[in-house]
């Protein structure tokens, strides 16, 4: 009988796992590489077909444009400027409305969430009027913020605030009440105060519902603002859009569109960066754990 | 003999001391059920718990102990009768009680040591000295390498020995448990009942421990109470004379200490059933 000695052992397994990962990764690899690929697969496949179609008049492209008539609309957008002004002056007056609206609105609902949801009374008192108010079409009310605070920024952004807040608000609401009693009551017998139970306990565990509203309602924001814009407006995103309709140009409407889709992605990758940043405490997901 | 017998009414009437630790005098609670009844959960309730002693309470299940620890701590007031902390009728949250809870009340977001730290920094303690603190507290609880994890990457052993030292580092001197091990496998329950005796004995705090598990509460216990099924009233007290220093592994082989289990479970059983039977009633 031969002995196989524990040291020998233990070093041919410690090269099979060195094996086995570097195996793993290289699958991995090749598997992110399959999934871009096809995802750009599908979109030159989209943007071929939409565009074959419009070459051959089977989309008419009055109507719903081409792509390489939208990239002929950014293009003279971005080098020669839009009839009101530079593009980027439009961008950045449609995100400045969007940006204002977004923290006056989620700010306005995290803190009327936490006094609501830690004060009975008040919740009992106001939930009737918040569900009033909350029923109100809200892009109704964009006309009565233009007639009452003007063409100018004000009215855009009050749109925007009124299109977050609801949402904001019903999240951390929803979240303070959600907390959980025993932590509550452990911090109360640690010797927290109640304002140290709101800031250490009752916030915190509120986040990932706020945060979670947070990605919704960023959209809503610019939802607000274009809109806002739609209405009446001098600069800004929505009054492109609202002037290449009345203009009949499909491209520009698309253009336009593709621009704010584009921002709205760049904001959502940056909330979700700091949201990972804010709640690095959560377990990950199980599939994920280990990656 | 080892084990007297005190009979409860004769405990019910006489008032406790008044410089026990915990002095639960004649207190009935009642709830008020969501459509409006009236619901005792414990009626005619006396308890004394002297300074530095370790009582344990054992009950069939809804019969009101976690009730008992709360009125103790102040998060509920009694309906009738009065309770005293240290000789002082409870008016407010204590300073000087620990709790350690059924459920898990980590704080998730904090890793351990600002979990451990969070007392300290509640009341007011400089940051640097509840930080050394906290430290301290986490290396006498065996872990020492975990201070920077968060509680979801912690075992249920490794959490509870947190939630151990986040309640020992305010040196309570009423510590309240109520069935902190019962999720606990019986190795790991076993090494936390010792350590929870030694951390006793260090700190000489009066302690209330809720327990379910009769054979838990002889083997830690200096006295234990039974109570009758809900709504929960004390049915007897036992007083428990194993010597200590006691070693969790080996006490439950001792001769006495199983005799007095039998004793303790005897009166215990009848309970239980009554108990089950009216959790039967109340679900049809
Ligand atoms: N906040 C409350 N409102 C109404 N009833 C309650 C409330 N808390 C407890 N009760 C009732 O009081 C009784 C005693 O509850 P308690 O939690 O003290 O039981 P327990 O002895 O700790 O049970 P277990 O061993 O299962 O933990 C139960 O019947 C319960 O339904
Ligand atoms: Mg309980």
């Amino acid at each position: 009988m031969t002995a196989i000695s524990p040291t020998e052992q233990a070093a041919a397994r410690a090269t099979s796992i060195v094996v086995a990962e570097a195996q793993a990764r290289a699958r991995l690899r090749k598997r992110h590489t399959l999934v871009i690929g096809l995802r750009l697969a599908i979109l030159v496949a989209l943007l071929g077909l939409w565009e074959l179609g419009a070459d051959y008049n089977i989309i008419d492209p009055f109507f719903f444009a081409s792509p390489s008539g939208i990239w002929e609309q950014i293009w003279s957008w971005v080098t020669e400027g839009t009839s009101q002004g530079p593009l980027w002056l439009q961008i950045y007056v449609t995100l400045e409305e969007t940006f204002l609206g977004f923290v006056i609105g989620a700010l306005g609902g995290i803190a009327a969430g936490i006094v609501l949801g830690r004060n009975k009374l008040l919740a009992d008192v106001f939930s009737i009027y918040i569900k009033i108010a909350n029923s109100v079409p809200r892009v109704v009310l964009g006309s009565v913020f233009i007639i009452a605070l003007g063409l100018g920024m004000a009215s855009k952004v009050a749109l925007a605030v009124v299109m977050v807040f609801f949402v904001v608000f019903a999240n951390a609401f929803q979240g303070v009440r959600e907390a959980d009693r025993a932590m509550i009551a452990n911090a109360q017998i640690l010797g927290a105060s109640p304002f140290q139970i709101t800031t250490s306990v009752i916030i915190p565990s509120a986040m990932s519902w706020i945060l979670a509203s947070l990605h919704v309602s960023f959209g809503f924001a610019l939802v607000g603002a274009v809109v806002g814009e739609f209405l009446g407006a001098k600069q800004g995103m929505g009054l492109l859009i609202s002037t290449a309709q009345g203009a009949f140009n499909a491209n520009g409407v698309f253009a336009a569109m593709i621009i704010l889709a584009v921002m709205a992605l760049v904001v959502e990758f940056l909330i979700t960066r700091f949201e990972n940043y804010v709640v690095k405490w959560r377990p990950a997901p199980f599939n994920e754990q280990g990656a | 003999m080892q084990l007297q017998t005190m009979a409860a009414e004769k405990l019910s009437h006489a008032a406790p001391p008044a410089d026990a630790a915990i002095a639960i005098d004649d207190v009935t609670l009642r709830f008020v059920t969501p459509d409006g009844h009236m619901m005792t959960a414990i009626r005619d309730f006396t308890m004394t718990v002297a300074r530095g002693e370790f009582a344990c309470v054992v009950g069939p299940t809804g019969c009101g102990k976690s009730t008992t620890l709360n009125l103790v701590t102040g998060l509920l007031r009694p309906t009738t009768g009065n309770v005293r902390v240290m000789g002082n009728p409870v008016t407010d949250i204590s300073r000087d009680i620990g709790f350690v809870f059924q459920a898990d009340a980590l704080f998730p977001w904090r890793s351990v040591i600002d979990n451990v730290a969070a007392g300290p920094l509640f009341r007011g303690t400089p940051k640097a000295q509840a930080y050394d603190k906290a430290r301290d507290w986490i290396a006498r609880v065996g872990l020492a390498r975990f201070e920077k994890h968060y509680p979801h990457q912690l075992s249920g052993g490794m959490r509870k020995r947190v939630a151990l030292a986040q309640t020992f580092i305010n040196q309570p001197k009423i510590l309240l448990m109520d069935e902190p091990f019962s999720a606990l496998d019986m190795q790991t329950r076993t090494a936390m009942q010792d350590e929870l005796l030694g951390l006793w004995s260090d700190q000489k705090a009066s302690v209330v421990f809720v327990t379910h598990d009769l054979e838990e509460a002889v083997a830690l216990a200096d006295k234990v109470y039974v109570l009758t099924a809900g709504p929960g009233t004390v049915k007897s007290v036992y007083r428990i004379d194993l010597p200590r220093p006691r070693v969790m592994a080996d006490i439950r082989y001792d001769p006495k200490f199983i005799e007095i289990a039998k004793v303790i479970w005897n009166d215990l059983r009848e309970e239980v059933q009554l108990g089950q039977s009216q959790g039967l009633q109340a679900s049809h």
